[in-house]
């Protein structure tokens, strides 16, 4: 039985450790995503300078706007050009008859806001057309929170299924001890001295449980991190330093451990502290 | 000093076990509690140290009103009581010196003191040669008195006692009863229920006699007066 309720622990441990690894590393990639979301502004191409700063008078009224600079027509041309390289000089030629827009490069205040900032932008006089690869964005936003509440549910079913089976563990080493418990009510001894070795021993079968899985995540992070960082080049996709993610991730790992263990304990003792 | 007054005790399951008791019994007395089996005497010693609440009624024990006394405060009124039972309650994988040391133990006494205490009762109740011995290599009588020892190690102001010689022989049983009679006149309280009519008729004592939960006799230096 105490075998058992350790493998519990140990099992839920190693979902949760690597689920959290996941979803915090997942978190991270939304997070850098969002902080790169902008919003490019087009503005109608016979837009004069009067209009222009129309519509920048304009960008600065709206209050959900973080910043936003503007990019003129040459300026666009140029970063066009520079970021297709070699073929990108063919594009030179347009420098005498630029068919681009100027536009406003803005940030939203809140990377969530980016659709209805871009559609409030879109009303704006002397606008064209406004870009912000929405697709990507919703489908990172909607994805990253689906990930996060199933993932919260998991680990609380699996959290509260340790907890129960610690508790049943606890519950028949306590009804081997009973009658030390009923004589020890006899004799006057408080609560507190009572629940305190079955309080250890949660705390003990926690920290046993957690040990494997400590270990496997640390390994297992060091491998990835390590190994496979070259491997995947996307840049977007950046996993969390080894030091301190792992360590920190061990922690919270081994305190929930001891959390399950102690509140399994206290679960079952309470029961039979009545009278 | 114990006062009951108007106690009455039902049970959740509609069993109504006291039906109003009214009793004082002064610091130092030595009392027995006699009465057919289910009159209620049983709850009648569990009300003592608040293993059951009364329904009614309050229940003072050592200045303390046990109906109303806070659940945290039960332990140190258990402290001031010693409880000895017919099946004795000892831990079978401890020593008799074990056994009766847990009970300073769960106070968290001090060793030195623990040490002194406990010898101090063995000897009371002449079992310091068997300090070591398990509760299983022990005759019924000599772990009674490991019980006794336990019961009284605290010093408690309060003995009550639970048919302390049901299971002992007659021989034994007188045993007990001159250690019992010792403690009182140290001026302990003693309160005992009991059947064995030979005790109550020799050893004459207060009796309270107890029938379908109410206190139906209570004589100084009274006799058993049931024909078994």
């Amino acid at each position: 039985m105490t075998v058992s309720s350790v493998g519990a622990v140990t099992t839920t441990l190693l979902l949760v450790g690597v689920f959290l690894a996941v979803m915090l590393n997942l978190n991270e990639v939304a997070e850098n995503v969002e902080e790169d979301v902008e919003i490019k502004v087009l503005l109608d191409v016979s837009a004069g300078q009067e209009e222009i700063d129309t519509v920048e008078q304009n960008l600065e009224d709206m209050p959900d706007i973080g910043t936003y600079e503007y990019s003129s027509k040459e300026e666009e041309l140029k970063s066009l050009v520079d970021s297709l390289g070699d073929q990108g000089q063919a594009f030179e030629l347009f420098e005498q008859s630029n068919p681009l827009n100027d536009a406003f490069v803005v940030k939203p205040e809140e990377p969530e806001d980016t659709a209805q900032v871009a559609e409030d932008i879109k009303q704006l006089d002397h606008v064209d057309k406004v870009n912000y690869g929405e697709e990507l964005v919703e489908r990172i936003f909607t994805f990253n929170e689906y990930a996060r509440n199933i993932g919260l549910a998991l680990i609380i079913g699996l959290v509260f299924t340790a907890i129960f089976l610690i508790s049943n563990t606890i519950k028949i080493t306590i009804i081997a001890r009973q009658k030390e418990i009923g004589i020890m009510k006899l004799v006057g001894a408080t609560n507190m001295f009572i629940r305190w070795p079955f309080f250890v021993e949660g705390l003990i079968l926690g920290i046993l449980g957690s040990i494997i899985p400590i270990a496997a995540i640390v390994s297992g992070y060091y491998y990835l991190y390590y190994n496979l960082r070259d491997r995947i080049q996307f840049d977007f996709i950046q996993l969390l330093p080894f030091n301190p993610f792992a360590w920190q991730l061990a922690g919270l790992v081994l305190a929930i451990g001891a959390f399950i263990g102690v509140w399994g304990s206290v679960m079952s003792v309470r029961k039979f502290l009545k009278v | 000093m114990i006062e009951m007054k108007e106690v009455y005790k039902t049970y959740p399951n509609g069993v109504t076990a006291l039906n109003g008791i009214d009793i004082h019994i002064d610091q130092g007395e030595f009392v027995y509690i006699v009465g057919p089996s289910g009159a209620g005497k049983s709850t009648f010693i569990k009300l003592m140290f608040r293993e059951e609440r009364p329904s009614k009624g309050s229940i003072i024990v050592n200045d303390r009103d046990l109906a109303v006394l806070k659940k945290r405060k039960v332990p140190h009124l258990r402290r001031e009581i010693g409880v000895v039972y017919q099946d004795f309650r000892l831990l079978p994988k401890l020593t008799v010196y074990e056994n009766v040391a847990f009970a300073l133990e769960v106070i968290e006494e001090t060793p030195k003191n623990i040490k002194r205490r406990v010898m101090d009762v063995l000897d009371q109740v002449r079992l310091k040669n068997k300090a070591r011995f398990l509760p299983d290599e022990l005759s019924g009588g000599e772990q009674q008195r490991v019980a006794i020892a336990r019961a009284i190690v605290n010093m408690p102001q309060v003995v009550i006692a639970d048919e302390p010689t049901g299971n002992l022989d007659p021989e034994t049983s007188w045993e007990i009863m001159h250690i019992l009679e010792e403690i009182n006149q140290r001026g302990t309280t003693i309160l005992m229920a009991t059947h064995n009519r030979e005790i109550v008729n020799t050893i004459r004592k207060r009796v309270i006699a107890i029938e379908d939960g109410s206190v139906v006799r209570d004589e100084h230096r009274g006799d058993y007066g049931y024909e078994i």
